[in-house]
């Protein structure tokens, strides 16, 4: 601001403006950079559109002014005005043949115009003509506006010229080209499905630039539908083999990276093509070994290319070794002082913590510090990373922590958002029934209005049915100890919401109404009274309505009340005599004596009264019922496989209980789908015996919990269900190692706020030392099971390549080892040969590509290579198959095996040598 | 895809605003108003990412009516926000899942590096009087919000091109000189 102050004094004092633009422009800048408040800057922006309009109606401007009145125009829409008088100016410009009044022109409209305004009509036409230009520069400039201003009606208009541009000899040109083909794809897919096949041509463009440009719309292509895209993986694993060996032209290397912006976005594509298939995600080990051994962890981009492998590996079909290295750069990032790596760690760890949920173990005083920070960034992130670790043996800990946090924020998307996770979360794996509800009040009691209404239609059920257990006397305590909580929060000052209210009235006129069917006497306790005759004064008529009844029904006997509000019907269907065949006679008469008959609902059109609104919502509580089943007690997540540990934590359910037990797994959707369409018809009758159409909620809440399923949740649907059980199988036998932890954790969390940073750390390692001999053996347990579980294949068996190994089995092992023992030597010479040799080869294939045209051939040529030496390299690195059978023999082949096929030294794995040695 | 450039002062006024998707005008002051009430918020020292899907509302997802079956994975619906605070400025990045927080970090560096380039030292000032010099500038880095040249000597080029073209084209001279410039003499 100073600095523009000082400019601004001297602009004032000194010349006409020196940069082309008039003296009006630069006093409209310094006046508004001077301007105190927001009301002073609106007075001089507003005086500044009086006098362009003024400007503007003027004849014959020239053409240099006319320039700066856009400009000028431009300015004052970035500033928050309306600027739509002058957009016809800017259109008009875009007419012009003068190269820089035709790009301000373009400039303006593409800020200025949606793609549906009217005056986009008198554009299309100039863009049309301009990407025919010999100028390269105008067609860049329409294509730009092309981006932007087209939409699906406009698309077939320009998509022929754009199509032709694919082969413009110019590459900045195919670039944009491919990119404006990528905006159309996304605005009207329908429009150039034909096209598509366009973006696999340009990924042998003969220009890296080009190419990189058509990762952009196949990763999109990848996304919708992987399957089709399957017989590129070779192609994409070749070319990020080629880019991370450095054999684009210099020219593309950004801070030492070589072109890091394609890897990125090529391991994006990887990641989706991999995800739950093991024989594309094989092909992938090497090339993923190679980049996140060789990345540069000094630099962002570095980092960022690395990040973006741990997304792969925890995408693919998991390797050990992979795995192993990814949750070594997970803690390089959560050591570093950096928040942006710390930030990409916790992301990173969450990602893989479904694959290797032991890794969460070592970084748990990372996260708990990540937790801490002031920044708020990373500690909606390090929810997100706790949401997806929570357990029944956590859960107290990570929600009480969620709603501690959600009392603290003030901004409601997000409070709405952690508000359902603390439901969500609570609701499956809440450990006491009294913990659940005091939880469920918190929430209401801080984000009452935010939380989704059904939440409240179960909970209220809950309490009002029972929980499911056998046990009657357990129930009624526990409705009085949610009656007393709710009277409790009823007696603040302030109630929340309406909502609660109606809630609290409800429970209170439910809880009455098995008393005085029981035939007890009921004795109203004050404070209910109180509540009772407030509402009977409310504003709302829900709300009245409700106080009333309540009254009512008090002040019956026993027998009316069993019959208005019976006990434990819960299962009973309700019939619904929907032609209300009772009323016939009525009906009958009411004809006779001249009343119109009866029209249906949809012949009369919309004509919206009492009785078609009823009956819509009759038909709606019929449709979607509300979900029944109560929270989950803590058990084990996998339920067909019961794991002897942790068996002594099932308690039995009744069947609608275990329901929600299946949901998380997402493997099972569609099972647990069809049963929540049972519980819904079972139990659609219930809410009418209240009388309360309002209590309906539409279906689609019931399948809510898989939806909002966090982002990389998704992916990790497809993977197969093997993978699925090993993990859970792991999870299992670790989560009662780290209950004891959890709880000092929780313990120094909640403890003096003082010095809670050195706290935790001694309570950690307190339970570290003590729990230490117990934690090394089911550590070591935890490791040998992932070891054995994967089946052989999976660490890439050589008897899938017989021929590769028996080739060289006269090769003198003694010489192999002169040979590695001048590792540094030859791994120099032999790079560089390689390099050297295969350079030229691959720009001569570039080359070609355009000639020959079929594009995937020369691509699925080079890969050839590549995959031999894959099988190869990746047996030496394989650590359980080398330590199980340590044969140096064997390790030197397949050493040899790897030079010769010209991939880099592993002259980093230990493994070898240890080979050697022992 | 990145949704969204903005630089804005540390007073909250915007110097350069594009939306990659249309924004009606009212809509795009009320982000930028709510981007800097966060970003102002925030100390120094912390990540340089801001969760801006209450800002920005979650990213349209594509549809696909075309399609006789229904895509098993869907883009996730998000949107990011990475900010860089330089001088008086914040330069702001926003973008949906299909991009990568530190590579979006790294792109900010990319354009500010070649401002400085551009205009020697660039200043706020450089930016509020070269408007369409500096839209040339971004153009040559996003197109149509996918990560076009990432090469800041590359964008330089490009950049240079266009103004000698555009200078040989007519006589009106484009700004070339910069600010800083005329202040050393």
């Amino acid at each position: 601001m100073e600095q523009l102050k000082t400019i601004g004094r001297e602009l004032a004092m000194g010349s006409q403006g020196g940069f082309g633009q008039s003296k009006e422009f630069l006093d409209l800048v310094k006046s508004i950079g001077e301007a105190r408040s927001k009301a002073e800057e609106d007075r001089i922006v507003l005086r500044e559109i009086e006098t362009l309009k003024r400007r503007l109606l003027e004849p014959d401007i020239p053409k240099r002014k006319m320039k700066e009145y856009i400009i000028r125009l431009l300015y004052v829409e970035m500033l928050g005005h309306d600027a739509s008088f002058g957009y016809i100016h800017a259109v008009k410009m875009t007419h012009d043949d003068a190269l820089p009044l035709k790009r301000t022109g373009y400039l303006a409209v593409t800020l200025f115009l949606s793609d549906d305004h009217d005056l986009i009509i008198l554009i299309v036409n100039t863009i049309q003509k301009d990407l025919r230009s010999d100028n390269y520069l105008v067609v860049c400039a329409a294509l730009n506006a092309v981006c932007k201003l087209i939409n699906d009606e406009t698309i077939p208009a320009v998509l022929p010229q754009v199509v032709e541009l694919l082969g413009h000899s110019k590459e900045a040109v195919r670039k944009k080209a491919v990119m404006a083909l990528h905006r159309f794809y996304q605005k009207s897919p329908g429009a150039v499905s034909h096209l598509v096949s366009n973006f696999r041509k340009r990924l042998c463009d003969n220009d890296p630039g080009v190419m990189g440009a058509s990762l952009c719309p196949l990763f999109d292509l990848v996304t919708i539908d992987a399957k089709s895209y399957k017989d590129l993986v070779s192609s994409f694993v070749s070319i990020l083999k080629q880019v991370a060996e450095r054999r684009l032209p210099k020219s593309y290397d950004y801070h030492q990276m070589p072109a890091p912006f394609i890897q990125v976005k090529l391991l994006k594509i990887l990641a989706l093509l991999g995800s739950g298939d093991k024989q594309a995600s094989e092909s992938m080990y090497t090339v993923l070994g190679d980049i996140i051994r060789k990345s540069d962890s000094s630099t962002n981009i570095g980092n960022a290319v690395l990040y973006e492998c741990i997304c792969c590996v925890a995408s693919i079909h998991p390797n050990p070794k992979l795995l192993e290295s990814a949750a070594d750069v997970i803690a390089k990032f959560l050591k570093s002082d950096s928040h942006n790596l710390k930030y990409m760690g916790i992301d990173a760890l969450g990602r893989l913590i479904k694959l290797s949920p032991q890794i969460a173990e070592q970084h748990q005083l990372a996260v708990i510090d990540c937790l801490e920070d002031p920044d708020d960034t990373l500690k909606r992130k390090t929810f997100e990373l706790l949401y997806k670790m929570t357990k029944s043996s956590n859960v107290e800990v990570i929600v009480d922590r969620m709603v501690d946090y959600m009392i603290s924020i003030s901004d409601d998307h997000y409070k709405t958002y952690i508000a359902s996770r603390c439901v969500e979360l609570a609701e499956q794996f809440a450990p006491s029934n009294h913990w659940f509800i005091q939880t469920m009040n918190k929430v209401f009691e801080h984000a009452g209005d935010l939380v989704n209404i059904k939440v409240a239609h179960n909970l209220m059920r809950l309490i009002a049915e029972g929980f499911g257990e056998d046990d009657d006397a357990t129930d009624s305590q526990l409705r009085s100890s949610a009656v007393e909580s709710y009277l409790r929060i009823i007696g603040e000052p302030k109630l929340p919401s309406m909502f609660l209210q109606a809630y609290a009235i409800s429970a209170l006129m439910k809880i009455y109404a098995f008393e005085v069917a029981a035939g007890r006497k009921v004795d109203m306790l004050p404070e209910c009274q109180s509540f009772i005759e407030e509402l009977l004064a409310s504003h709302s008529t829900d709300l009245q309505q409700r106080a009333y009844e309540l009254q009512a029904v008090v002040g019956l006997d026993a027998q009316a009340v069993q019959a208005i509000l019976p006990r434990d019907t819960r299962c009973e269907e309700i019939e619904v005599d929907k032609d209300l065949s009772f009323l016939n006679g009525y009906v009958d008469q009411a004809i006779e004596k001249g009343a119109q008959p009866y029209i249906a609902e949809d012949e009369r059109n919309g004509m919206g009264n009492v009785s078609n609104l009823r009956s819509q919502d009759q038909h709606e509580s019929i449709q979607h019922g509300l979900r029944f089943e109560a929270y989950e007690l803590p058990k084990p997540p996998m339920q067909s496989k019961v794991d002897p540990v942790s068996s002594t934590d099932v308690v039995p359910v009744p069947e609608a209980l275990s329901y929600r037990e299946t949901h998380p797994i997402s493997s099972v959707g569609s099972t647990s789908e069809a049963g929540s369409s049972e519980l819904k018809l079972r139990l659609d009758g219930v809410q009418k015996k209240w009388g309360r159409p309002t209590y309906s909620t539409p279906t689609s809440s019931t399948t809510n919990s898989p939806s909002e399923k966090p982002a990389n949740g998704a992916s990790h649907v497809d993977s197969a269900t093997a993978s699925y059980s090993k993990s859970r199988d792991s999870q299992n036998t670790k989560k009662t190692e780290i209950d004891p932890e959890k709880q000092k954790l929780a313990a120094s969390l909640f403890g003096g706020s003082s010095q809670p940073e050195r706290r935790s750390s001694t309570g950690h390692k307190a339970s570290r030392s003590s729990g230490g001999a117990a934690d090394g053996s089911r550590g070591s347990k935890a490791v040998e099971k992932t070891i054995q579980q994967p089946p052989p294949p999976d660490l890439l068996d050589f008897s899938d390549e017989p021929t590769v190994t028996s080739a060289l089995p006269s090769v003198d092992p003694f010489k192999q080892l002169e040979g590695l023992l001048d590792s540094s030597m030859s791994s120099t010479t032999n790079h560089n040969a390689g390099t050297a040799t295969i350079a030229p080869d691959i720009m001569s294939l570039y080359g070609d590509s355009t000639a020959s045209q079929d594009s995937l051939d020369i691509f699925h040529g080079l890969s050839t290579e590549p995959t031999g030496a894959t099988s190869g390299e990746t047996t030496v690195t394989t650590l359980p198959q080398s330590v199980k059978g340590p044969n140096a023999k064997d390790a030197l082949e397949k050493d040899a095996l790897v030079r010769q096929m010209g991939v880099n030294p592993t002259s980093q794995n230990p493994n070898l040598f240890r080979d050697l040695l022992g | 895809m990145i949704r969204a450039v903005l630089v804005m002062n540390t007073q909250g006024r915007p110097r350069i605003t594009k939306f990659y998707e249309f924004w009606p005008v009212e809509k795009q002051h009320e982000a930028i108003r709510n981007v800097f009430s966060v970003l102002c918020s925030r100390a120094e020292h912390v990540s340089n990412f801001v969760d801006a899907e209450s800002i920005f509302g979650p990213a349209k997802l594509l549809s696909f009516p075309e399609l006789d079956f229904q895509p098993k994975v869907r883009r996730t619906a998000d949107s990011r926000l990475v900010y860089k605070h330089f001088a008086t400025l914040y330069f702001v990045f926003i973008f949906d899942s299909s991009e990568n927080e530190l590579a979006m970090l790294d792109l900010i560096q990319v354009f500010v590096e070649t401002l400085d380039k551009c205009f020697r030292n660039v200043c706020e000032l450089d930016i509020v009087f070269n408007y369409s010099k500096i839209h040339a500038i971004l153009d040559e880095i996003i197109f149509g919000g996918q990560v076009l040249e990432t090469s800041s000597t590359e964008v330089m080029k490009a950049v240079e091109e266009i103004t000698k073209l555009e200078a040989a084209s007519n006589a009106i001279n484009l700004v070339s000189k910069s600010v800083s410039n005329w202040r050393s003499r």
